[in-house]
C-alpha cells in the first residue's frame, strides 16, 4: 500500500488493516458499491445471535439426521440378530414360538383391495378437476376430502365397527347365531382405503393441474368429448403422479395400527371362514398384519416377544423403506420426463 | 383403441353418463362422511346425556369409572354412565401441546435451514432424512421408544429420591410424559417441515432480493420476510400436525404409560416423568370391552371428543390462513 500522505487517508488505512487483521470485526456495512458477496455478509452484518441461530440449524438438521441413522442401525443390528428366515414362512403358532407369517399376506391382500378403491379415489378428482359442475358440490367435496385427511385412524375405526357389524353387512365377515364378528379383510381395508383417499386425491389433483389448458382445448377441436379427452390425453399424462399418490397411500396403510388392531385383529393367525369359496373365505376372516405384530410383541402387548418384535418391526421398515425408493423413482422419472414443464 | 370405431353419435364413455357416474361418487364420499359423524355421535350420545357437562371435568379415576361401566352390562342392575373424561383430556393437552410447540420450533429453524443455509450435499441428505422420518410407521416409534428410551428414562434420568417421593402416588417407570412428547415431536415434526419448506420457497425471490439490496443480511431476511409471508402455510401446518398428534394413538398407547393419571406442573418439573394417557390411546386400550353397551357408549363419547376437535382446529386454521392470506401471501 502507499504511504500515507494525510489524515483522511491513514484513517482509511487503518481501517483496512483492522479489516484484514480481524475478520469479524466490527466493521461498517457500507463498503462503497461493491456488491454483497458471502464472504461479506458472514463476516459483518451477521450479529452474534445471528450465528448462534444459524449454528443452532445445523445442529438440527444432522440431529435429524443422526435420529433417522440411529433408527435404521439399531433396527438393522436388531433385525438381523433375531430375523430367521423361517419366521417370515411359518405360520404364528400357540405356544412358544411365534412366527409372523400373516404380515405379508395381510398387506398384500389389503394391497389388492385397495386397488380398486384407489382407482375410484382418482374418479373423484377427475370429476372435481375436470367437470366439478354444480359449484356447491365440488366445494363441497373439497371440504369432505379435507375432512377426511383430518380424522383421527382411531375414529374411522370405530365407525367401522359399528358398519360392519351390521346385519347387512354380515356377508363380509364371520356370523356366528346372528352375530357379526365385523373383523375380517373386507371390513379392515375399507376402512384404510378411506384413511389413504386424501393423500391419492391430492396427488391426481396435482398431476391434472399440472397438465396446461391447450392440450385439453387441442383434444377439444379434434372432436374428442370431455370423457375421452380425460381417459385417452389427461390420465396417461397424470401417470406419474396417480402412481406417486397410490405409493403414498400404500404406504400409509402398510404402516397403520389403529385400523387393523380394531377391525382386523385379536389373532396373529389367518381365521378362514369355512364354506366360503377361496379367496372369500380369507378375506372375509380376521388375520393380522406385522404392525399388528409388532404391537402384540412388543413389552405393552399379550405376547410381550421383544426379538421377535425387532424381527417384524425390521421387516416392516424394509417394506417401508421399498416403497419409499420406489416413490422417489417414479417421481424423479416424472420429473425427468417432464412433458409439461410450465 | 375400441373406442376409434364406435360410431359418433353413440360413445360408449358418453360424456353425460360418465360425468353423472363420477357425479354418484362423489355424492357417496359426501354421505359417507356424513355418515359417520352422525354414527359417531348418535352412539356416543348416551355418555354424554348421563354426564352433562361434567363429562369433560375432573373427579374421581377414570380407570375405576371405564372398568365400572363395562362391567355393569353384566351384572343387569342397570348401565352405569358415570364418565369423567378430564385426566384424559389434560394429558391430551400436554402431551400434544408440547410436541407440537417442540415440534413448531423445531420444523420452522430445519425448513429455514434447508431453503436458504444448507449446502446442496446437506439438503441432499436431509431432505430425504425428513422423507424418511415422515414415512416411518408409527409402532415402530413405539417400540423404539418402549424398548430404548423409555427403559433410558427410567433407569438413569429419574433419580431414587424422585421414584420415592412420589411412590404412594404412582411409580415412575419411564413410561412418562417426556418420553411421548419427544417420540410424538420426531413424528410430526417432519410434516411440518415437508408444508414449510414448500411455502418458504415459493415466497416471492423479489421481496427477499428487495430486502438483501438494502443491506439486510440472509438470516434477517429470511426470517423477517420469507418465514413471515409464509405465515398461512405455517398455520395450516401447525393445524395439520395438531389434528395428527391428537389422532395418534398407537404410539402413546404403548408409550405414555397406561394409568389415567393427569400430571400436574405445579408439582415442579418432575411432572415431566409422570404417566398419563391421553384420549385416544384409551380407545385402543379398552377396544375390547366394545360389546358392552355402556362401554361402548363412552368410547364413541370419547371420538366424538376428538373428531369435534380435529374438526375445530382445522376450522381455525382455515380462518386463520384466510384471515392472513389477504395481505398478500404466496
Amino acid at each position: 500500500m502507499a504511504q500515507s500522505t494525510g489524515d483522511q487517508h491513514s484513517t482509511v488505512e487503518q481501517q483496512a488493516e483492522l479489516e484484514t487483521g480481524f475478520p469479524g470485526g466490527v466493521v461498517p456495512p457500507e463498503q462503497g458499491n461493491q456488491p454483497p458477496t458471502k464472504a461479506v455478509e458472514g463476516s459483518s452484518t451477521w450479529s452474534l445471535i445471528d450465528r448462534i441461530g444459524l449454528a443452532f440449524c445445523w445442529f438440527l438438521g444432522l440431529l435429524f439426521c443422526a435420529i433417522a441413522a440411529a433408527i435404521v442401525i439399531y433396527l438393522l443390528i436388531q433385525g438381523i440378530q433375531y430375523l430367521k428366515l423361517d419366521q417370515l414362512t411359518t405360520p404364528a403358532a400357540s405356544g412358544f414360538t411365534e412366527g409372523e407369517t400373516g404380515g405379508f399376506s395381510d398387506a398384500f391382500i389389503g394391497t389388492l383391495i385397495l386397488g380398486v378403491a384407489v382407482g375410484l379415489w382418482h374418479g373423484l378428482w377427475v370429476w372435481l378437476v375436470e367437470y366439478g359442475r354444480p359449484r356447491p358440490l365440488a366445494r363441497m367435496t373439497e371440504l369432505t376430502i379435507e375432512a377426511i385427511a383430518g380424522i383421527p385412524s382411531i375414529v374411522l375405526a370405530l365407525f367401522g365397527t359399528v358398519i360392519f357389524t351390521s346385519t347387512a353387512l354380515g356377508f363380509l365377515s364371520r356370523t356366528s347365531e346372528g352375530v357379526v364378528f365385523g373383523r375380517s379383510f373386507f371390513a379392515a381395508s375399507s376402512m384404510l382405503a378411506l384413511e389413504a383417499l386424501p393423500l391419492v386425491v391430492a396427488s391426481t389433483r396435482e398431476g391434472l393441474n399440472a397438465i396446461p389448458r391447450h392440450v385439453r382445448e387441442a383434444s377439444y377441436a379434434v372432436g374428442k368429448t370431455k370423457a375421452a379427452t380425460t381417459r385417452r390425453i389427461l390420465l396417461p399424462t397424470a401417470r406419474p403422479q396417480i402412481a406417486t399418490g397410490g405409493m403414498l397411500g400404500l404406504g400409509r396403510i402398510i404402516g397403520d395400527t389403529a385400523i387393523i388392531l380394531v377391525l382386523l385383529g385379536a389373532t396373529q393367525n389367518f381365521a378362514p371362514v369355512e364354506g366360503a369359496p377361496f379367496p372369500l373365505d380369507y378375506l372375509r376372516g380376521a388375520g393380522t398384519s406385522l404392525t399388528n405384530f409388532v404391537y402384540e410383541a412388543s413389552p405393552t402387548g399379550n405376547l410381550n416377544q421383544p426379538e421377535k418384535a425387532y424381527a417384524a418391526a425390521f421387516v416392516l421398515l424394509m417394506l417401508v423403506l421399498a416403497l419409499n425408493a420406489g416413490t422417489d423413482l417414479v417421481h424423479r422419472r416424472a420429473k425427468r420426463v417432464g412433458t409439461w414443464s410450465h | 383403441m375400441e373406442e376409434e370405431f364406435q360410431p359418433e353419435y353413440g360413445p360408449r364413455w358418453s360424456d353425460q353418463r360418465v360425468e353423472w357416474m363420477l357425479g354418484a361418487l362423489v355424492l357417496a364420499m359426501v354421505a359417507l362422511l356424513l355418515a359417520l359423524i352422525v354414527t359417531v355421535f348418535v352412539n356416543g350420545w348416551p355418555s354424554f346425556a348421563h354426564n352433562g357437562l361434567s363429562w369433560f371435568g375432573p373427579g374421581g379415576n377414570v380407570d375405576d369409572q371405564l372398568s365400572e361401566i363395562s362391567q355393569s352390562a353384566e351384572t343387569g342392575a342397570g348401565y352405569v354412565y358415570t364418565f369423567h373424561a378430564w385426566p384424559l383430556i389434560w394429558s391430551t393437552i400436554l402431551i400434544c401441546g408440547g410436541a407440537v410447540v417442540l415440534s413448531l420450533f423445531t420444523a420452522l429453524f430445519i425448513s429455514v435451514f434447508l431453503i436458504e443455509f444448507a449446502p446442496t450435499w446437506m439438503s441432499n441428505i436431509l431432505r430425504p432424512v425428513v422423507r424418511f422420518l415422515a414415512s416411518v410407521p408409527s409402532v415402530i416409534y413405539g417400540l423404539l421408544g418402549v424398548l430404548v428410551l423409555v427403559p433410558f428414562i427410567g433407569n438413569h434420568l429419574i433419580t431414587e429420591e424422585q421414584k420415592s417421593s412420589v411412590a404412594g402416588i404412582i411409580s415412575l417407570t419411564g413410561y412418562s410424559l417426556m418420553a411421548a412428547v419427544l417420540i410424538l415431536t420426531v413424528m410430526i415434526a417432519p410434516l411440518m417441515v415437508s408444508i414449510f419448506t414448500d411455502a418458504l420457497a415459493s415466497v416471492k425471490a423479489g421481496w427477499l432480493e428487495g430486502s438483501l439490496a438494502l443491506g439486510v443480511n440472509r438470516w434477517r431476511t429470511i426470517w423477517k420476510i420469507g418465514v413471515r409471508a409464509a405465515r398461512p402455510a405455517i398455520v395450516a401446518g401447525t393445524v395439520l400436525a395438531l389434528a395428527r398428534a391428537i389422532g395418534e394413538s398407537v404410539m402413546l398407547a404403548m408409550i405414555s404409560g397406561s394409568t389415567a393419571f393427569a400430571p400436574n406442573p405445579a408439582d415442579g418439573l418432575i411432572f415431566i416423568y409422570e404417566p398419563s394417557r391421553p384420549l385416544a390411546p384409551t380407545i385402543v386400550k379398552s377396544i375390547d370391552q366394545l360389546s358392552s353397551p355402556p362401554a361402548k357408549a363412552t368410547l364413541f363419547a370419547i371420538a366424538a371428543f376428538l373428531l369435534f376437535s380435529a374438526a375445530m382446529f382445522s376450522l381455525v386454521g382455515w380462518a386463520t390462513r384466510r384471515a392472513m392470506s389477504r395481505y398478500g401471501a404466496p
